[in-house]
């Protein structure tokens, strides 16, 4: 039943391609997440790569199976689009409680509250970036 | 030939996802506030669900599939309800 070397070879190729461009894809997108300065910054990265990565390499699974069993394995379909809707959903979630907590922190060092983003004001544009 | 191309992209794609897993743990380590790591975590579980995805391709079993089917459910379900605890301190209200 391990059958990987029963695909014919353009199967190979492509599951090969697919699977490389999508784990490629997913780590620049956590890199990054390690590297990006302010937290607002660092939300765009992985919801990015991680999804990108997801389509890649379900589809890579989809040809891999398809070819090996002979007929349309089409399930890991479920898997990108809970994926596609599932990152923005907690993402924002997640951005809309950072963002209360920064106001309720400026609020009570007793700083204006009307600019919730760190780097929105044209004067700290560079603050966030360290390296 | 290209079984054995198959095989080393199999391993490469490997290494990549548990180096990005590396970097979510990182971050979840780093961050330095609550929301950082809430982030770090969602990344690595979904960084996790593809490596068991890449495990399924390899050892040519359906089985992992559905495994990894639960941890993209659960990756979701835990970074909503620790998002509503940073906003509101409690889950269910």
């Amino acid at each position: 039943m391990n059958g990987i070397e029963h695909l014919p070879p353009w199967a190979a190729v492509l599951t090969a391609v697919f699977l490389l461009t999508g784990a490629a894809v997913t780590l620049i997108g956590s890199l990054g997440l390690l590297r990006l300065g302010t937290f607002y910054e660092r939300v765009h990265a992985p919801t990015l790569g991680t999804t990108l990565g997801t389509v890649f390499i379900a589809a890579a699974s989809m040809v891999c199976f398809s070819v090996l069993e002979s007929r349309a394995v089409l399930h890991e379909i479920l898997i990108v689009v809970l994926g596609a809707v599932t990152t923005p959903i907690a993402l924002t979630v997640l951005v809309g409680a950072a963002r209360f907590r920064d106001t309720a922190e400026r609020a009570q060092l007793g700083e204006p509250v009307g600019r919730a983003l760190p780097h929105a004001a044209p004067g700290d544009a560079s603050a966030g970036k360290a390296d | 030939m290209s079984q054995l191309m198959l095989t080393y992209s199999l391993l490469v794609a490997q290494v990549l996802l548990g180096l990005a897993i590396g970097c979510g743990a990182l971050r979840i380590f780093l961050g330095p506030r609550a929301q950082d790591r809430v982030l770090g975590f969602d990344t690595l579980s979904v960084n996790a669900m593809l490596l068991l995805l890449t495990v399924g391709i390899r050892t040519g079993e359906a089985l992992y599939f559905e495994a990894a089917l639960a941890m993209a459910l659960f990756g979701f379900v835990g970074t909503v309800a620790l998002a509503k605890f940073l906003l509101r301190g409690e889950v269910i209200e």
